[in-house]
């Protein structure tokens, strides 16, 4: 399976880099963009076929390492390798 | 009289317990009312009368410490102290921990505890000049202790880095009793012009109280309520506990704010720190004997509905409470827009002598219709109840022996100082020759170049003894005189340590509190520099535990009498208690930094053997040679034990003066303070930093000392210094004339560290290392926590 | 000679710079803050290190808003002497006026420390130190230079690659991983534009410009930029 994993900053924890994207992206005349997140993408090639084995082990993953619980939350995809 | 706020919880002794408040609390705040507070009011009380706030376990003793003298122009109770530096200037500086949230989130609760107190520091009007930090964690090989090192040196560096303040220095060790309570205390040292510091101060009944900097969200909230009932899962994953730091803001808010300062617009001025924008206001309201009226509903924010508690308790960080002189706020508002910063009027100071806060139920300046204003009271509280009449308590103390809540022993058979052995040799694979390598390089002992690479430790081009190059750190600041040019800039250099050996600590707190002070001034002069003054951050367990109470007393009384005695009062500081857990404490560690200063920046003393030949001395009585305390002591027991150390602090004063005077006529080519290690690693450390040999007779310590305790005792008032031969008679003649013992040791030379024992001609070789060796030891100390490169 | 440094949002060596160019070499330094238009007739600008809008999405990128900026490209499509230290040259080849990219160091981390580095290129800021060795400070954590190989080749040909990572003596990077503080291609620590007036760099010249400091190598630039502009004018 791979796996993409989406790492954002919780709402509403402070994300002074989406803040200023969405500043700069205004003074280019984008006005119309109300807000910006800024997180990871992080992408896993996993020697793994089952996708509930796979789902359980990304999530853990995520727990343990990639996302901390604190300040991130996480969500994830998974598609079959081809 | 307050009116119910939609969405209050019912406040009941439920709620009061929830919030910390004990019971005795609770009915106080009842019988002072004449009737219950409020759901806000109760927040309010709850933070206002936290440790964290009230110091209401250790206001009881912090009194007996040393606050005056002449050299100090502000001491405790304001947001740093600050101490003569010369021509009108001051240098003005605080330490302040910042422990339990690195603990849970190492970067940003390093990078925000860096921030506070960066701002606590320019709050002042002075500009931040240099910052170090003091940090402990578990036993290296804990499964979490690589994560929380490489979190908190990174969120410092990212922190610091960012704004350009120099990290100049700083202080690392491992112990298990810090495996689920680290330390991370961090001090900044800024510079102002004496007559334009600010204070944080609610002047002038009528004036406007301004808010400046980043918006109101939901940050670090009071933990209380994140274990409420009403709050699902799915609630509580959006209500983060630790805050996110923004150094950018940080740097803009510095800058606006120094340009507000000097236009002379303002009555006062306090950064919202903990509990936010009540203790800044509270305080403020305080120390000026005013009341303060808040609109809530004025609250600049970027979350939406927040409620009064919500904003009243918010730890959002990089703001600042501004009272303006009435009629001067738009200045204020002028250099806000220059720096992009929000600003907003959000209330008045009073003479009610109250503290009283105003919001209108449903109205949300964010949602797309905010309603109507109709502001009603939410809080209404007499400004004293939360500051002076705030609970102080004189707990239960019980003497504790130094096996009290100690770290149960490990075991140590396989550590290399053991299997090495205490018997002289020659080889430095074994015996002695191999233990010294051992701990020169063990993580306690070794190289802290891996920490400060990461660290921008030269912006503001003012530093000028690098770190790891002498015991203390050594900058130059320019000291402006406001419009009169750069020719009128005068230049002055400050020395910085950064200080605590939490197990000298635990054996005798009293002694132990007394050489934290003791060493951290002896590294200042070990600089060059006289101290002038210090600051502290009083890390212990729960003051419930009565043991640990009068370990915090001891340690108190063992600081003010060290300060006392070496003329260093102390002029601000931080309590962090509640450091441990299942009931198992850390080590005592009153961490204390003391500011310096240089007569001129050509007595800055450097700790390398400079030069062939040069010789080698001892200033200072040889000690005991035990080896209480010792780092040597815990590798070879796997627990802190031993018979404690003794410390004379009239010698210690007169050795401190000694090295000051050697400095000042010239005479030295090296100083190093003999401290966690003892002489052996501290002569090692010479050589490693000078690239050169030694060959070096040890002192003789009497029949109780081992060879052991003569290489790696722990004494204090001792210092290795260097001079070239032909110097020898003056530096005697001065070391006599301080009444400081004076003892030959070798000299420098050769490509390794030899040395001998005590004895007439040729005494036997007791260890010989080459210098190489123990560079390649020294430097690859943290290799085991955090990796190679 | 008249420098400007430029003042971002989030610039923290901007005194660094202002002491060496007024306060060490002594000229008529002052800064121009980013929401200034002109550069008031300054003969030379610096664009200082630090972190101009927090490095937030990528170090450099967000200054281009600024209102000088029109001005300080300008200016240095009219020749004049422009030195992005650090920061500044991150801001510089984010604008297009400098090529290549400054991305993460290799290893990951912040890195400060001295390191050394061989002068290459001709230009107004290298001339009087061309040939030698200097040693610098680097305090960075995108300090890693990167560019398409067709563009190394050029800047090769075409003698821009201003500063390389050595060793003490100029011993060639490749014989030491440590020489090179973040992995930079070819070791290049410095370039020039193709028109040789603007110079960007990553270690910190205005930092390591007095014997106060123990360092004075860096005011060799300086040196050659007062040079370089007393010959001109």
């Amino acid at each position: 399976m791979n796996a993409k994993i989406y790492v954002t900053l919780k709402t509403e924890v402070l994300d002074p880099q989406g803040d200023a994207v969405r500043r700069s992206l205004a003074s280019l005349g984008f006005e119309r963009v109300k807000a910006a997140r800024v997180g990871k993408l992080i992408e896993l090639k996993l020697d793994e076929t089952d996708r509930t084995e796979a789902e359980r082990a990304v999530r853990r993953m995520c727990e343990q390492l990639l996302a901390n619980p604190v300040i991130e939350d996480f969500r994830f995809e998974l598609e079959p390798s081809s | 009289m307050t009116q119910p706020f939609p969405g209050d919880r019912p406040v009941d002794a439920a709620l009061a317990r929830e919030f910390g408040l004990s019971e005795g609390e609770w009915a106080h705040a009842i019988d002072v009312l004449g009737r219950a507070p409020s759901y806000t009011e109760a927040g309010v009380l709850s933070v206002m009368w936290s440790e964290h706030c009230s110091y209401k376990s250790s206001r009881a003793h912090l009194g007996r410490l040393p606050t005056t003298g002449p050299q100090v122009v502000q001491g405790p109770g304001e947001n740093a102290g600050a101490v003569d530096i010369g021509d009108g200037f001051c240098a003005v500086f605080k330490m302040e921990s910042h422990n339990h949230p690195s603990y849970i989130e190492p970067y940003q609760g390093a990078a925000t505890g860096v921030g506070g107190i960066l701002r606590d520091v320019f709050t002042m009007g002075a500009r931040p000049v240099a910052s170090l930090n003091s940090l402990r964690f578990g036993r290296p090989d804990h499964p979490k202790t690589p994560h929380l090192l490489r979190g908190v040196v990174s969120g410092i560096g990212g922190y610091g880095n960012c704004i350009g303040v120099p990290t100049v220095g700083g202080e690392l060790s491992f112990d298990p009793s810090y495996d689920g309570n680290i330390l991370v205390n961090a001090f900044t040292v800024g510079v102002a012009k004496t007559d334009d510091l600010f204070f944080g101060r609610a002047d002038g009944v009528g004036n406007p109280v301004i808010y400046v900097g980043a918006r109101t969200g939901r940050d670090g909230i009071h933990g209380a309520t994140m274990a409420s009932a009403e709050f699902g899962a799915e609630t509580e994953s959006k209500l983060p506990t630790v805050q996110v730091g923004d150094p950018f803001m940080e740097k803009l808010l510095l800058e606006g704010c120094l340009e507000i300062f000097a236009r002379g617009c303002l009555a006062g001025v306090q950064d919202m720190g903990a509990a936010g924008l009540t203790s800044s206001s509270v305080e403020m309201a305080d120390r000026s004997g005013n009341g303060l009226e808040l609109d809530l509903d004025a609250i600049p924010r970027r979350a939406r509905a927040l409620t009064p508690y919500e904003m009243l308790l918010s730890e959002s960080q990089e703001r600042m409470l501004m009272v303006a002189k009435a009629g001067r706020e738009h200045e204020v508002f002028e250099v806000c827009e220059r720096w992009d910063l929000d600003a907003a009027i959000v209330g008045r100071v009073t003479d009610s002598g109250r503290f009283v806060c105003k919001a209108t139920p449903g109205y949300d300046p964010l949602a797309a219709a905010p309603g109507p204003r109709a502001p009603v009271v939410v809080v209404d509280l007499p400004v004293a109840l939360l500051t002076k009449e705030a609970p102080k308590y004189e707990r239960p103390e019980r003497a504790a022996t130094a096996a009290h809540g100690r770290t149960p022993a490990r075991d140590v058979s396989g550590s290399p100082v053991v299997r090495a052995g205490s018997a002289p040799s020659g080889d430095p694979t074994t015996g002695l020759s191999a233990a010294l390598v051992g701990m020169v390089g063990s993580p306690n002992l070794g190289s802290r170049r891996w920490v400060w690479r990461q660290f921008d430790h030269i912006v503001q081009v003012g530093t000028v003894i690098r770190p790891g190059d002498s015991d203390a750190a050594v900058i130059r600041v320019f000291c402006e005189e406001p419009g009169a040019g750069p020719a009128a800039t005068k230049v002055k250099h400050l020395a910085l340590s950064v200080d605590c050996n939490g197990r000298h600590v635990q054996l005798d707190p009293y002694v132990g509190a007394a050489m934290a002070v003791a060493e951290c001034t002896r590294n200042v002069a070990c600089a060059g520099a006289r101290p002038l003054a210090l600051t502290d951050c009083l890390n212990f367990g729960s003051p419930e535990i009565p043991e640990t109470m009068w370990r915090l007393a001891r340690a108190i009384d063992g600081l003010g009498a060290a300060c006392r005695a070496l003329d260093t009062p102390v002029v601000s500081g931080n309590v962090s208690l509640y450091n441990e857990t299942d009931g198992r404490p850390i080590l005592p560690t009153p961490t204390v930094a003391v500011v310096g200063q240089l007569a001129r920046p050509d007595d800055r003393l450097y700790l390398a053997f400079a030069t062939e030949g040069a010789t080698i001395a001892l200033l200072g009585a040889p000690g005991a040679g035990k080896l209480g305390g010792s780092e040597y002591y815990v590798q070879t027991h796997g627990e802190v034990g031993g018979e404690p150390q003794s410390l004379d602090l009239d010698a210690e004063r007169a050795l401190q003066d000694a090295v000051i005077a050697l400095a000042q006529a010239g005479l030295l080519q090296s100083a190093h303070d003999v401290s966690d290690g003892g002489l052996a690693v501290c002569l090692a450390e010479s050589c490693i930093s000078g690239g050169r040999g030694a060959r070096v007779t040890l002192p003789g310590l009497g029949v109780e000392a081992t060879l052991a305790g003569q290489l790696f005792g722990e004494d204090p008032s001792r210092i290795v210094i260097s001079f070239a031969a032909d110097r020898r008679e003056e530096v005697a003649r001065v070391a006599k004339a301080h009444g400081v013992p004076l003892t030959v040791l070798g000299e420098v030379g050769g490509d390794a560290l030899e040395l001998r024992a005590a004895g007439t001609g040729e005494a036997p070789v007791v260890a010989r290392v080459p210098v190489a060796t123990l560079r390649d030891a020294h430097a690859r100390a943290l290799e085991p926590i955090v990796g190679a490169g | 000679m008249k420098i400007a440094v430029l003042r971002f949002p989030g610039s923290n060596a901007d005194w660094d710079a202002l002491h060496a160019a007024r306060d060490v070499l002594g000229a008529d330094a002052a800064y121009v803050f980013h929401k200034d238009t002109h550069l008031d007739g300054a003969d030379a600008v610096i664009v200082p290190g630090g972190y101009a809008y927090g490095d937030y999405l990528r170090p450099g990128a967000i200054a281009r808003f600024s209102p000088i900026v029109p001005a300080l490209v300008a200016f240095a499509e009219a020749g004049g002497p422009v030195l992005g230290i650090c920061n500044g040259f991150q801001i510089l080849t984010e604008l297009g006026v400098l090529p290549g990219a400054l991305t993460r160091n290799a290893h990951l981390r912040f890195e400060c420390r001295d390191i050394h580095v061989r002068v290459e290129a001709r230009g107004p800021f290298t001339d009087v130190a061309r040939g030698t060795v200097l040693r610098l400070p680097v305090a960075h954590a995108d300090g890693r230079y990167q560019c398409a190989a067709e563009t190394l080749r050029e800047l090769e040909a075409r003698g821009q690659i201003a500063l390389r990572y050595c060793g003490p003596q100029g011993e060639p990077a490749e014989s030491d991983p440590w020489l090179d503080p973040n992995g930079s291609v070819g070791h290049i620590a410095g370039v020039y534009n193709r028109a040789g007036n603007v110079l960007g760099l990553m270690p910190h010249p205005e930092r390591a410009a007095e014997a106060a400091l123990g360092n004075d190598d860096g005011l060799t630039l300086f040196r050659s930029l007062r040079r370089h502009l007393g010959a001109a004018s």
